[in-house]
C-alpha cells in the first residue's frame, strides 16, 4: 500500500460570528488511512471537512495536506475531492461526464474522457451506464457515481461527508464494504464523515469522536469502543448502560464507585483518564448491555448489580432484559441466545454480574442525547 | 381521457379541477384565442364603411398584406420599402434589446439567487419599486434624463466631456435604455426562479474538481438556467418587439416602431383590416423567429429530455417576499406569450371594434 498523503489539523478553530462551530481541533491523519469523524448531527463535522477541502477558511490554527500549509490556497488548488452529503451529481451531464468532469476542467479529449469513464465504471460495477443520466440511476448507484467522480480528478485525500445516509439500511451495510474495499485499492487517504456509529467502526483505521465542536477522542474503533475516553464518547459509541455516582477510592487503574442506586461498584478507569480522578469527585461508569451475566440468586459485592425487571424481550439472537435504571432511563442487558433455557424475570428483582474489566469509569461528564 | 388530465384530476379533486381547467380554458380560449381569431378574420377583410360590411364586397382578401410587402397599388415602388425597413428594424433592435438584457440581468439573476442573506430582499424590493410607477411615467421620467436640456446632458456639458449636448433621443439610446429598462425584471427573474433551485453543492463540485469560474458558468449554471433563459429571453424580446409607450416617448422623430404603423393604421387610418394585417405578420414573425432560435439553442429538447427542469420552470415564480408573483412560461407556455404580446398594442390600446 502506498504511503498516501496525510492530513493535519493544528488547533483548528471555526467561527460564524460569535458561535464556535470547531475548537481547537487537533488531528493527524495518516496517509493512506480510512479516518472517521464521528458525531451527532450539527456537531461541526461538516465544517471540518469544508476547511479541509477549502471553501472554509479556518478562524485560527492551520490545516496540512502532505506537511503543506493550505492556507490561501482555494478548493480547486487543494488535492482534495469532495463527496457532498447530497452528492452534487450534476443532473443535465451523462454519467460518463459527470465522472471525467475533472478531466475535461483540464482540457482532455472527449475520447480520452470516454475512456477513462468506462475504465472508472468498470471499477464501480456500472458498466455500460455512461450514457445515462443521474436521474436514470437508483441511490447506490448513484452513490457510486460519485465516488468514480472523485477518484476521476486522481485526488491524494478523497472527503466523504455521510454518502450514504440517503440509502436504505441494506444497500448502506453492502456501500461500507465496497467503500472500504474501493479505499484499500486506490491507497490513498479517506476522511469520512458520519453520525452513525456501525459505519465508523467497520470502515475506519481512526476515529475522531465529536459533540458539538469539541473532539473527544481520537482511537482506532476498538480502542474507542473498549477504553472511551468521555462520558460522550462511552454512551455515543454502541450502546452502554450509565451508572452516575462519586469515586470512593482509587486502586492503582480500578475504581471504587459509590453509585446513586446500585451501591459500591468496581470499575476500570479509562487510560485517558487514568491518573484524573480523583477521590470524592462526580464520576460515570458504563457497562455495555452484553458484558453482564446472570448471578446466583443472593450474590452481592462490588461487581454485582441488582435491580427490578421492567420487561424482556426476545431479539433472536440474543434476550434483551431491560431492568429499572437511573434518571427514568432502563438499564439494558443481552444475554445471547445460546439454545439455553430462559425463564421471564418480569416484574422480579434479578442480580447481574459483571467483570471488573468490561466496566470503565471516566469523569461525569455530558451523554449523548438518544 | 389523457393520462395528464387524469393525473391532474386525481391530484385536484374533480371540483378544483375542473374549476382550474374551465378558468385556464376561457383565459386561453376567450381571452386569447378568440380575439386573435377576429384579428386574423379582420387581417383579410377590405377596409369598408359599415353599411357594407357583410355586403357583396366583403370578401376575404390578401390586399392588407400586399400593402406591407409593395406599398400603396400603384405607388411606383417595387416595395413598401419604408415600412419594411421599419419591420426589420423593429425585430432587430428587439433582438437587441434582449440579448443586451440577458447580458445584464444573468449575472444580477445569478448574485440574487446564490446569495443569502437579508439584503437580497431588500435588493430585490429596490429592482421592483420602480414597477410601481407607470410605464408612461417611466418612459417621460427616462426621456427627462436623456433629454437635450436633461440631467445627463447638463452633466456631460457642464463636466466637460461634451461641448454641445448629446441627443440621446435621435440616436435611439434613450429609446434602448428605456425598452432595456422596461423589461428588466422579465429577464432577472426567470433567471433567478430557476439558478434559485440549483443545488450549491453542485457548483462547490465543479469548483472542488478545479473548474474556474467561467467553466462552471458555461457548464453548470447556464444549462441548468436555461429554460429560465429561454423564458426571460422570450418575454423580454415579445414585448420589447411589441411595445408601444417607449418608442413614442422616446424613440427619435425618424424611428418608427412597427406597433407605431400599426396603431396608426387602427387610429388615425381607421383602417382596421390593415392594421390587423400588419399585428398579424408582427406576431407570426415573433413567434417563428423565438421558434427558429429555441431550436437554435435545443432547449425544447433538453426541457423535455429533464422533466425535473420542466416542473421548475413550469412554477410559478415568487419574488422575495411574495412581492410579485408572474408565471412565466414554460416550453408550453411560451405560446401563450406570443399570442398575446404583440397582440397587446392592437387590441388592448384600441378596445373591441365596436361595428
Ligand atoms: N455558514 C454558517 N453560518 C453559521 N453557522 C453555521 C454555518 N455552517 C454551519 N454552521 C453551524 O455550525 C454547526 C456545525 O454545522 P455542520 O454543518 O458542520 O454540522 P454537521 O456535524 O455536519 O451536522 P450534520 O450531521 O447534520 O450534517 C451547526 O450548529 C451549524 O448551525
Ligand atoms: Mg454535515
Amino acid at each position: 500500500m502506498s504511503a498516501g498523503v496525510g492530513v493535519d489539523l493544528e488547533n483548528l478553530w471555526i467561527r460564524f460570528g460569535d458561535f464556535v462551530a470547531v475548537r481547537d481541533a487537533n488531528v493527524n491523519i495518516n496517509g493512506g488511512d480510512f479516518f472517521s469523524f464521528l458525531g451527532p448531527s450539527g456537531c461541526g463535522k461538516t465544517t471540518i471537512l469544508r476547511a479541509v477541502s477549502g471553501f472554509l477558511e479556518p478562524s485560527d490554527g492551520r490545516v496540512l495536506i502532505g506537511g503543506n500549509n493550505m492556507k490561501g490556497i482555494g478548493p480547486n488548488k487543494r488535492p482534495t475531492a469532495l463527496i457532498f452529503q447530497n452528492l452534487a451529481l450534476f443532473p443535465l451531464m451523462k454519467i460518463w461526464e459527470n465522472i471525467t468532469f475533472s478531466m475535461e476542467i483540464r482540457g482532455a479529449s472527449a475520447k480520452e474522457r470516454r475512456k477513462r469513464a468506462d475504465e472508472l465504471l468498470d471499477m464501480i460495477a456500472l458498466p455500460g451506464q455512461g450514457d445515462k443520466l443521474p436521474s436514470e440511476l437508483s441511490g447506490g448507484q448513484r452513490q457510486r457515481v460519485a465516488i468514480a467522480r472523485a477518484l476521476c480528478a486522481e485526488p491524494d485525500v478523497l472527503l466523504l461527508d455521510e454518502p450514504l445516509s440517503a440509502l436504505d439500511l441494506k444497500l448502506r451495510q453492502h456501500m461500507r464494504t465496497e467503500l472500504r474495499e474501493i479505499q484499500q485499492r486506490v491507497g490513498i487517504t479517506f476522511i469520512y464523515i458520519t453520525h452513525d456509529q456501525g459505519e465508523a467502526l467497520t470502515m475506519s483505521d481512526n476515529i475522531a469522536v465529536m459533540k458539538a465542536g469539541v473532539i473527544d477522542q481520537i482511537a482506532d474503533g476498538k480502542t474507542i469502543y473498549n477504553d472511551p475516553s468521555t462520558a460522550f464518547a462511552a454512551s455515543f459509541v454502541g450502546e452502554n448502560n450509565v451508572f452516575r455516582g462519586k469515586v470512593k477510592r482509587v486502586m492503582g487503574n480500578e475504581a471504587l464507585i459509590e453509585t446513586n442506586r446500585s451501591g459500591d461498584l468496581v470499575a476500570r478507569i479509562s487510560s485517558a483518564n487514568q491518573g484524573r480522578m480523583k477521590e470524592g469527585e462526580d464520576a460515570m461508569m458504563f457497562i455495555r448491555p452484553e458484558a453482564f451475566t446472570l448471578a446466583p440468586e443472593g450474590a452481592s459485592g462490588d461487581h454485582f448489580v441488582t435491580a427490578k425487571v421492567n420487561h424482556e424481550e426476545f431479539e433472536g439472537n440474543a434476550f434483551n432484559i431491560f431492568m429499572e435504571g437511573e434518571g427514568g432511563k432502563e438499564l439494558k442487558v443481552s444475554i445471547p441466545n445460546l439454545g439455553q433455557s430462559f425463564e421471564d424475570h418480569t416484574g422480579q428483582n434479578i442480580t447481574l454480574e459483571y467483570e471488573t474489566n468490561n466496566a470503565v469509569c471516566v469523569p461525569a461528564g455530558e451523554l449523548a442525547a438518544e | 381521457m389523457p393520462r395528464f388530465l387524469k393525473e391532474f384530476f386525481t391530484r385536484n379533486g374533480v371540483g378544483i379541477g375542473s374549476l382550474m381547467l374551465g378558468l385556464v380554458l376561457f383565459w386561453t380560449i376567450g381571452l386569447i384565442i378568440l380575439p386573435q381569431l377576429s384579428m386574423l378574420d379582420f387581417s383579410f377583410r377590405p377596409n369598408l364603411p359599415p353599411p357594407e360590411v357583410g355586403g357583396p364586397k366583403d370578401v376575404y382578401t390578401l390586399e392588407n398584406y400586399k400593402y406591407l410587402i409593395f406599398g400603396p397599388e400603384g405607388g411606383g415602388q417595387a416595395f413598401n420599402a419604408v415600412d419594411l425597413k421599419v419591420f426589420f428594424r423593429t425585430l432587430v433592435a428587439a433582438v437587441c434589446v434582449t440579448v443586451f438584457n440577458l447580458i445584464l440581468c444573468y449575472p444580477i439573476a445569478y448574485y440574487l439567487a446564490q446569495s443569502k442573506g437579508n439584503h437580497i430582499r431588500i435588493f430585490a424590493l429596490m429592482l421592483i419599486i420602480p414597477y410601481w410607477i407607470n410605464e408612461i411615467l417611466r418612459a417621460f421620467a427616462l426621456r427627462i434624463i436623456f433629454g437635450e436640456t436633461g440631467v445627463l446632458n447638463t452633466l456631460l456639458v457642464g463636466s466637460g466631456v461634451f461641448d454641445t449636448p448629446f441627443d440621446f433621443i435621435r440616436n435611439d439610446i434613450a429609446l434602448y435604455a428605456g425598452l432595456g429598462y422596461a423589461y428588466i425584471l422579465l429577464m432577472i427573474f426567470p433567471i433567478y426562479n430557476v439558478i434559485e433551485s440549483l443545488d450549491r453543492n453542485q457548483i462547490e463540485a465543479a469548483r472542488d474538481m478545479g473548474a474556474s469560474w467561467p467553466m462552471i458558468h458555461r457548464r453548470v449554471v447556464i444549462p441548468y438556467a436555461k429554460p429560465g433563459i429561454s423564458s426571460g429571453c422570450t418575454m423580454v424580446f415579445m414585448l420589447s418587439a411589441g411595445a408601444l409607450a417607449a418608442p413614442q416617448i422616446l424613440g427619435g422623430p425618424s424611428s418608427l416602431w412597427f406597433t407605431q404603423l400599426i396603431t396608426n393604421h387602427f387610429t388615425n387610418n381607421s383602417d382596421w383590416p390593415q392594421g390587423a394585417a400588419y399585428a398579424v405578420v408582427l406576431l407570426v414573425t415573433c413567434i417563428l423567429l423565438v421558434l427558429a432560435i429555441m431550436r437554435l439553442f435545443k432547449v425544447i429538447w433538453e426541457i423535455s429530455a429533464n422533466e425535473e427542469l420542466l416542473l421548475h420552470a413550469a412554477e410559478p415564480l415568487v419574488l422575495p417576499g411574495d412581492l410579485l408573483r408572474l408565471s412565466p412560461g414554460a416550453t408550453g407556455d411560451h405560446v401563450g406569450h406570443c399570442l398575446q404580446l404583440p397582440g397587446l398594442p392592437a387590441d388592448d390600446a384600441l378596445g373591441m371594434p365596436d361595428l
